[in-house]
């Protein structure tokens, strides 16, 4: 469904991505892993048209996105975003209601449906009893997860997530991941924690230094041998007994060494 | 903010409107009461009522009071939805609606007026025209400065504003040094602070339909407003065209202040405090915060003018000075509330 062709972006003196080509199916739940630096969120912006790639073209149902008039694109896809603004004071229910900006005309009133389904994105995200908080009262978590009830609630084929695990403590980011693992839409969510993206993820896409390295199930990309060369240090790779999925264990490269002696 | 609040809080606020211009045309050299304003607007709409009021009492009501309050609700309603628009648009508290350059815009225009008699085939419609001219022609620099790559950048409109106003405030004091008549050097002062004096019922009607037209536009747009509020980032992921929408909104404000600042002079301060008080009662969303904010500019300058009008009777005060000495400690109180976040988020 989304076909990211050729894609390269600069900056001036620097080019962060270089031809990057992959294409992603519906319903999947896509990871892309990398270093610090690496491109990761620069892919996403890019793929969220915030950002205007140097060159190549992304497809969305074999259409230009370029093409796409914003609001179009805001109905196919639904981003949370790295930064979670606490600018002015909105109610966390009047945020949420945001997320349905992309279906309305002018002078259109929220209907009934807008409101159910605000009320069930907020559900879904576990923030329902904050609805009458402002922004401002609500922890770091808190904020993400009003965020991602404001995304679900835009109703899109697509959800893009941008590291949506920071901030979250380990409860909140297994619950975030599970409740979006559920969701029959097509997720790509950028990760840094490699076990969350082993256990989640259907494909993985590496990147490294502004490529992309590698494509491929879990198994095949979470590698001892990848994980040295792009992340430099040692991996150790195992099976988490009870969900069966694979699980790493890391240390750095001279722990090894200085144990030989 | 429930639907309930909502509507109790704007009846209240119409209600206080209502009262406040009626107190308004009752201060004032000669007294009068409300039995006789309400006489004389029935009879002025037609209404058949009993005549007790004299031809002096009906002239001071219907020429020259009533003109000049409603004037100032206007400006008032007006300068506070303007400051609510620039502020989202910005999205810095402590902007204002002069801040991308219109009031020292208008500032040259109306000194070139006064003091070298620019425009002077319009007759009386001068001062008003050269002001709007100076204004539009500002906010156009200050635009055209901050458009980078085909892109409006908020940080560029910000510091272009500052610097336009600089450049336009120092022709206004160049032709204010230069000059030796010392009556224009102070109706340049007293226009650059701000007066409804001049008000009179054929003049009030392009504030009045300039502002229902970018009321209602800019609360057509109340959701865009909104996410315009929450950084540009996700204001696009919510589907709008960034840029369409910051030019439509730069075009209106402008176009607002520009004949408002022509009406009555760049009265200060309104347009900052009255969105942040509006924010402190309903919060940040727009549906709410434009009428009530309009409500409330307008309730605050018709209570300055009446001030204005008082004060130093039977001279005028200078509304602005009004507007800044009620405005400023106030700014001050809410600075110091711990509750409210002027947006920072604290």
């Amino acid at each position: 469904m989304l076909q990211v062709k050729n894609i390269s972006f600069s900056v001036p003196e620097k080019q962060i991505l270089h031809d990057i080509s992959f294409s992603m199916d519906q319903g999947k739940f896509i990871g892309i892993i990398g270093p610090n630096g690496s491109g990761k969120s620069t892919m996403l912006k890019i793929i969220y048209r915030y950002l205007k790639q140097s060159s190549g073209q992304v497809m969305l149902y074999e259409n230009d996105m370029e093409q796409m008039t914003r609001k179009k694109i805001a109905q196919e896809m639904a981003v949370v975003s790295q930064e979670t603004p606490v600018l002015f004071d909105f109610t966390v229910k009047d945020l949420v209601m945001m997320g349905r900006t992309p279906y309305k005309q002018w002078l259109a009133q929220d209907s009934k449906e807008d409101f159910a389904i605000v009320e069930e994105s907020m559900k879904l995200a576990d923030v329902l009893y904050l609805k009458d908080r402002t922004l401002g009262q609500l922890s770091g978590g808190e904020k993400k997860r009003v965020m991602l009830a404001r995304a679900l609630a835009q109703q899109a084929n697509i959800l893009i997530l941008d590291e949506p695990t920071n901030h979250l403590d380990i409860e909140h980011q297994l619950q975030l991941m599970d409740l979006v693992k559920e969701l029959p839409i097509t997720i790509i969510a950028a990760l840094h924690d490699l076990n969350l993206a082993a256990s989640y993820c259907d494909e993985l896409l590496l990147m490294d230094e502004g490529n992309l390295h590698m494509k491929g199930t879990p198994e095949q990309v979470l590698t001892e041998e990848t994980i040295k060369q792009v992340f430099h240090v040692q991996a150790g790779i195992s099976k988490n007994p009870f969900t069966q999925k694979l699980h790493l264990f890391f240390y750095a490269e001279n722990v090894g060494r200085s144990e030989d002696k | 903010m429930t639907r309930l609040r909502f509507t109790l809080l704007i009846g209240a606020l119409l209600a206080g409107l209502l009262v406040s211009m009626t107190f308004a045309v009752m201060v004032g050299s000669v007294g009068i009461t409300p039995s006789i304003i309400w006489e004389v607007l029935f009879s002025k709409i037609g209404l058949p009522v009993e005549a007790t009021a004299s031809k002096a009492q009906n002239i001071i009501i219907w020429e020259i009071r009533l003109p000049r309050i409603i004037l100032a609700a206007i400006v008032g309603a007006a300068l506070a939805i303007s400051g609510a628009a620039i502020q989202a648009l910005v999205r810095n508290p402590i902007a204002d609606p002069y801040i991308l350059g219109v009031s020292s815009g208008a500032s040259v225009g109306a000194t070139m007026v006064i003091l070298l008699g620019a425009f002077s085939f319009l007759g009386t419609y001068a001062l008003s025209f050269a002001a709007f001219l100076g204004a539009i022609l500002a906010v156009v620099i200050v635009f055209l400065l901050a458009r980078v790559n085909g892109r409006t950048s908020v940080i560029r409109l910000l510091l272009a504003g500052i610097a336009i106003s600089m450049v336009f405030s120092a022709i206004t004091n160049f032709m204010l040094v230069t000059s030796k008549q010392q009556g224009g050097i102070q109706a340049v002062m007293h226009w650059m602070l701000g007066s409804l004096a001049g008000a009179k019922w054929s003049t009030i009607g392009i504030p009045f339909f300039t502002f229902l037209l970018v009321f209602l536009l800019l609360l057509l747009n109340y959701r865009q407003l909104n996410a315009l509020l929450l950084g540009e980032e996700l204001a696009t992921t919510l589907g709008i065209n960034l840029d369409r929408f910051r030019i439509f909104i730069i075009l209106v404000v402008s176009l607002l202040t520009g004949v408002v600042v022509a009406s009555s002079g760049s009265i200060g301060f309104v347009g900052l405090i009255i969105p942040h008080l509006v924010r402190m009662i309903v919060g940040s969303n727009y549906k709410f915060v434009l009428p009530i904010s309009a409500l409330m500019g307008a309730v605050f300058l018709v209570w300055a003018d009446m001030v204005a009008r008082m004060a130093i009777a039977p001279e005028e005060m200078p509304i602005g000075i009004i507007t800044a000495v009620c405005g400023g400690p106030f700014f001050i109180w809410m600075l110091r509330r711990r509750r409210y976040s002027f947006g920072d988020g604290e």
